[in-house]
């Protein structure tokens, strides 16, 4: 019986490339491993968003208004919504000036009650030292 | 021996990563290791059968089946970033298996080692 953590990072552009989009697929994944492994045996996951990877949380997205496909921030309420442990890295933001406001920090709308976290860089170098896998997108 | 889990998910054409991770699995398989590769996104059409071998671009369905000959490489698809592209179950090439991300993390779960080679 074992726990393993895998941290996600997300260090690309939202819509860009499909990197910051399979990073938050991947890590919803997470909720479903269990059919794979031995009993007791799960996976936790932390997904951190740094870098320019930031710009993925920002609120009110449009993405199926003007391509027709679900928005990054759909994405990041149902990992909030599945109670993952969702990280924003306080630099990052602070460097592109976004106030919190503008940051996808819940998903009270979808019935959540997680809470993204603002935190500094040498957090999510402690949730990244202490995960037995580390995958970046 | 160990097993080394590798994630890719550059496209076929326009990178060599995969490429690459395909010369990686063959090194480790000599040393005595197994391998589980998996590839989603724009990766998935390594996994696509039919393909031409053209020298200007990537060929690596001889060498693929080299690797599932020798038992100790297992090949995964991401099945819906495959049907997105519009390829199905019957387009795959024969080796490959098809599953949803949930397999890989479950092969990340087993792995000695993971690499995860991001995409573009």
């Amino acid at each position: 019986m074992a726990i393993k953590k895998f941290a996600f990072i997300v260090k690309s552009l939202p819509y860009k490339t499909e990197a910051s989009r399979l990073a938050l697929t991947h890590a919803i994944a997470s909720q479903t491993v269990e059919i794979y492994l031995e009993d007791g045996d799960n996976v936790e996951p932390v997904l951190a968003f740094i870098g320019d990877g930031v710009l993925n949380c920002l609120r009110n997205q449009t993405a199926m208004n003007t391509y027709g496909v679900t928005s990054l921030e759909q994405h990041i309420k149902n990992s909030l919504l599945l109670d993952l442990k969702v990280l924003i890295c306080k630099e990052d933001v602070e460097k592109f000036g976004i106030s919190e406001d503008a940051l996808i920090m819940d998903a009270e709308d979808i019935g959540g009650e997680t809470r993204a976290n603002i935190v500094a860089f040498s957090e999510i170098m402690k949730e990244m030292d202490s995960s037995h896998h580390l995958l970046f997108f | 021996m160990g097993k080394l889990t590798i994630g890719v998910f550059s496209s076929l054409v326009g990178s060599l990563s995969l490429d690459f991770t395909v010369k990686l699995s063959e090194a480790a398989i000599k040393k005595g290791h197994k391998v589980d590769f998996w590839v989603s996104g724009n990766a998935t059409m390594l996994s696509k059968k039919g393909q031409r071998a053209f020298k200007d671009y990537s060929a690596l369905e001889k060498k693929l089946q080299e690797l599932f000959a020798t038992g100790n490489f297992q090949a995964t698809t991401c099945e819906a970033c495959a049907e997105a592209r519009g390829y199905r179950k019957e387009d795959t090439m024969e080796g490959w298996k098809r599953h949803s991300m949930d397999w890989y993390l479950a092969s990340c779960f087993s792995a000695d080692k993971v690499l995860h080679i991001g995409g573009d």
